[in-house]
């Protein structure tokens, strides 16, 4: 018996292990899923719970899956914030978030903007991330950058380092990815307007106010 | 040669060696469960939180805790898994894993070096589950140099 027994706790310590880790993995997977159902659940206003700018009953509405670290995000926002002013009360803009892998401080920045959304502050954030894009990308200290820029909106820092931590503005991220990779977005930036995806090709100034235009012919202002 | 004659006697290994080859495997347990945890935090997308440090935020959200999209954490699993199975057959008598073991600890303490080194020089920021880990795999190293080879070990 004594033989087999190092073979025999080996095998049971790898076992245990696998066991374990596949009990917590799935724990955590649950834990996630209800802090997402939670936080849904604790904002009673859908249009409240989405970051959208413009009228509510805008007749276009433009979906941007977004990544704060990514160049061409970066260019559309600018060319998004001329549309908004040129179409006025017929546009509303929805930002989701679609930090890409590849970009090292993408989740961060990510994090950073639902923060400061939770003291209502988000397209603040979300304008100056994307202004000071080439700093922050670059630095070593982003979480000092942002906490500087959390400053500089006037927020309360203390609780933007908290909350750009929180498993609420960690769980907003993740749904948002997943609602992305449910309607097919594998990069950014992806825009739909009135649900019709803008093809690659067209997300530029003149490719988005064509389709909007095709979109406000098809159904008017009320 | 019969399956007995490939075990060595264990009568080579004196009653100190089998405790601190009993001590090296109940270490890298607590290794092995450390990295099991970052292990499941990295695959869930979760940072731990390091009891209000922002510490483990920084570390493990940064690239430097995956490899090719691996969780660095995940090696961990392998390395202390490996330490403790070679330290349990080791302390049984089976002198051909001790090389097995010393190799695995003086890897697991080069990969220990090189993250240190990416928390104090690169990130600025210590996640304290990793210090602990570190804090472990330092321990296997000690216990490797304090632990002689048997007589009429090669090494």
């Amino acid at each position: 018996m004594k033989k087999y027994l190092p073979f025999l706790i080996v095998l049971a310590v790898g076992l245990l292990t696998l066991g374990g880790g596949t009990l917590l993995y799935r724990a955590k997977l649950r834990a996630t899923a209800a802090a997402a159902k939670n936080s849904k659940a604790a904002e009673a206003d859908k249009a409240k719970a989405l970051h959208v700018r413009g009228e509510a009953k805008a007749p276009v509405t433009l979906e941007e899956f977004g990544d704060f670290q990514c160049p061409p995000c970066g260019t559309l926002a600018g060319a998004l914030k001329q549309l908004e002013k040129d179409y006025g009360d017929r546009l509303r803009v929805i930002f989701y978030e679609f930090p890409l892998r590849v970009h090292e401080h993408a989740r961060e920045a990510a994090f950073a903007a639902e923060a400061a959304g939770l003291q209502n502050h988000f397209w603040e954030m979300h304008d100056l991330l994307y202004q000071e894009q080439a700093n922050w990308s670059k630095g070593t200290d982003v979480r000092g950058m942002f906490k500087a820029y959390a400053g500089t909106l006037g927020l309360e820092v203390d609780r933007f380092l908290r909350d750009m931590e929180s498993a609420e503005v960690k769980a907003r991220v993740a749904s948002e990815q997943k609602l992305g990779t449910s309607r097919g977005v594998e990069s950014t930036p992806t825009v739909f307007i009135n649900s019709e995806r803008v093809p690659v090709p067209s997300l530029n100034p003149a490719g988005l106010r064509a389709m909007i235009d095709k979109a406000l012919q098809e159904k008017p202002a009320p | 040669m019969t399956r007995k004659a490939k075990r060595e006697p264990q009568a080579r290994g004196t009653r100190g060696r089998t405790f601190l080859y009993a001590f090296a495997a109940v270490i890298s347990l607590a290794g092995l469960l450390d990295a099991t945890y970052l292990t499941v935090l990295a695959l869930t997308g979760e940072t731990a939180t390091c009891g209000g440090s922002t510490g483990c935020f920084e570390v493990l959200g940064s690239v430097y805790a995956r490899i090719a999209g691996i969780p660095v954490a995940s090696f961990g699993v392998l390395g202390y898994f490996s330490a403790f199975s070679f330290a349990i057959f080791t302390g049984f008598g089976y002198e051909r894993t001790r090389k097995l073991f010393v190799l695995t600890v003086w890897a697991m303490f080069a990969m220990t070096l090189w993250l240190l080194y990416v928390q104090a020089f690169v990130l600025h920021s210590f996640c304290r589950y990793c210090l602990f880990s570190a804090a472990i795999t330092f321990l296997l190293a000690g216990l490797v140099v304090a632990t002689p080879p048997p007589r009429g070990s090669e090494d």
